[in-house]
């Protein structure tokens, strides 16, 4: 069968904040119809709502997202539901509203990340993310999502001699670039100093190796490639490459923990599918949950060889001027990890950038830009890359 | 209350029992029914030792719901001799002690507790092995 080609044609996002006076729908709707406007269409014509989420359920005591969202946006009636992939969700969601357009099942798809996390106290949130990993044989032994990945940290640091110091790069530059994104959580600067002291959550992961929790909302409009200039003149992104890997949930599971294979068989995929290579690509907002995860992704990906990705960021060459910027809008660090919303903030900011809409982060002459979203620790890995469409 | 979520890993929890593949031999914990090296059916139970090396630690300062009293504790990865690496707990040794490659032997320990009326979980946690015995 023939795909079709699926562009970007709108986008909107919340900002990444402890939200305490909106609800999880209203969060959804203010972003869903930000993207609506910005993509000039009106409810009726669109066809479809896909919406990701990881943890409605423990955390706002509400499943069933799909239509409870699509009839408080003006949409009842349409296909809608929720696709849960742990923080992978939203661009697991993204990947579905894509294969429908592709496919030619529908014309005009809305895709939304949502996730509302400060309706319970911190332990229940700790309890939920962990729900990413194996119930059985990881999380009944008390380790938390930050304590699997702190696995991984202390593993990398003995076996390619890297000291904690060494992360503080990754952080540095999340939060520059925060600094001047208007819907990022933390917009003040990090120093080395202010990263060595943190104060320390699972050794050796400290609380500025750590992404923030917080709530959010990002949306983005789909729609055949051929028929965005109905809606838009300039601006349009082109989906270049949908990839999803999968590896195994618990980390105990995989013969080689320090190399992410799902990340590197979904960036492949998708590197196959644009018929580009890690050099051609721009910019790359990659799933910085943690600073060891950057680490790893950029090695999975094939921007740094194994066990380098650290140095590649020691060098500067993951900031603004350097050869592979990353987190360009603050990344989850520092804009805010709201989980199932995090992989349609990637794209709306890769989106941005593409459409020179980046302000004072813009990478200039940007043309091809890189989302990856992982699931768990890395066992859900779903890669976009887009283009500017001429 | 969960309780047959728990009562049916007490194989698992109590005596590490695992699977071993009878087409390529590897050993399996936990136990999957399919050999993830060779996708063959694997229901062969297999006794492991208990006893491994640490691969990886951590001590955590936040714990999830049920585990905040235990807080500060140490997780691990723990490769045991016969192959596999199984996340668990550290007990009965102390913090500056713990190094990646230490020797480390199974014991029962209990896990958690779900409140004042509630279940009581036990299962494995790895201690120091004796210097003799490592």
């Amino acid at each position: 069968m023939k795909m079709r080609d699926v562009s970007i044609i709108g986008v909107g996002q919340t900002k990444v904040a402890e939200h305490w006076d909106r609800s999880l729908r209203h969060l959804a709707g203010e972003a869903i119809l930000a993207a609506m406007k910005d993509a000039h269409i009106e409810p009726a014509a669109v066809d479809a709502l896909y919406v990701g989420n990881m943890l409605s359920g423990l955390l706002n005591g509400q499943e069933h997202l799909g239509a409870l969202i699509a009839d408080f946006v003006g949409l009842r009636g349409i296909e809608a539901l929720k696709v849960e992939a742990a923080c992978g969700s939203g661009a697991a969601a993204l990947r579905l509203g894509y294969a429908m357009v592709a496919g030619g099942i529908h014309d005009l798809v809305v895709v939304c990340g949502v996730e509302k996390m400060t309706d319970t106290v911190n332990a229940e949130t700790t309890t939920g993310l962990a729900m990413a990993a194996d119930a059985d044989y990881e999380s009944i032994h008390g380790v938390t999502f930050v304590g699997i990945n702190a696995l991984l940290m202390r593993r990398y640091m003995y076996e390619y001699g890297v000291k904690h110091e060494d992360f503080a790069p990754f952080t540095v530059n999340a939060h520059r670039n925060a600094a001047s994104n208007p819907y990022a959580m933390f917009r003040e600067r990090v120093t080395v100093e202010q990263f060595s002291r943190a104060r320390m959550i699972a050794d050796p992961i400290n609380l500025l190796d750590s992404s923030g929790i917080g709530d959010g909302a990002a949306a983005v409009v789909l729609c055949p490639s051929t028929m965005a200039g109905e809606y838009r003149r300039e601006g349009v992104v082109r989906i270049r490459a949908s990839a999803m890997a999968t590896d195994a949930v618990a980390v105990h599971d995989r013969p080689d923990p320090l190399w992410l294979s799902a990340a590197e068989a979904s960036a492949f995929k998708a590197y196959q599918q644009a018929g580009v290579g890690p050099r051609d690509i721009d910019l790359f907002e990659l799933h910085d949950a943690f600073t060891i995860m950057s680490a790893l992704s950029l090695e999975a990906a094939g921007f740094a060889e194994r066990g380098k990705g650290v140095r590649l960021a020691q060098a500067g060459e993951i900031a603004r001027e350097g050869r592979i910027p990353i987190c360009t809008m603050g990344g989850l660090k520092a804009r805010g990890h709201p989980v199932g919303a995090t992989g349609v903030y990637q794209v709306v900011e890769v989106a941005l950038q593409l459409r020179g809409e980046a302000g004072p982060n813009q990478i200039p002459n940007a043309r091809l830009g890189m989302a990856q979203n992982i699931g768990g620790s890395g066992a859900t890995v779903i890669t976009h890359i887009l283009e500017a469409q001429d | 209350m969960d309780i047959p979520r728990h009562w049916r890993l007490q194989r698992q929890r109590y005596a590490l029992v695992g699977e071993v593949c009878k087409k390529c031999g590897a050993r399996l914990f936990p136990p999957r029914d399919v050999c993830p090296q060779c996708s063959q059916p694997a229901y062969e139970p297999f006794q492991f030792s208990g006893k491994g090396k640490v691969y990886s630690y951590s001590t955590l300062y936040q714990a999830p719901a049920g585990y905040e009293q235990f807080v500060p504790y140490t997780v691990a990865l723990v490769q045991l001799d016969e192959g596999p690496l199984v996340t668990a707990q550290l007990t009965d040794v102390d913090q500056d002690e713990i190094q990646i490659g230490m020797p480390v032997e199974m014991v029962t320990r209990k896990l958690r507790e779900e409140g004042e009326d509630g279940l009581i979980i036990y299962g494995y946690k790895f201690r120091k092995q004796p210097a003799e015995a490592a």
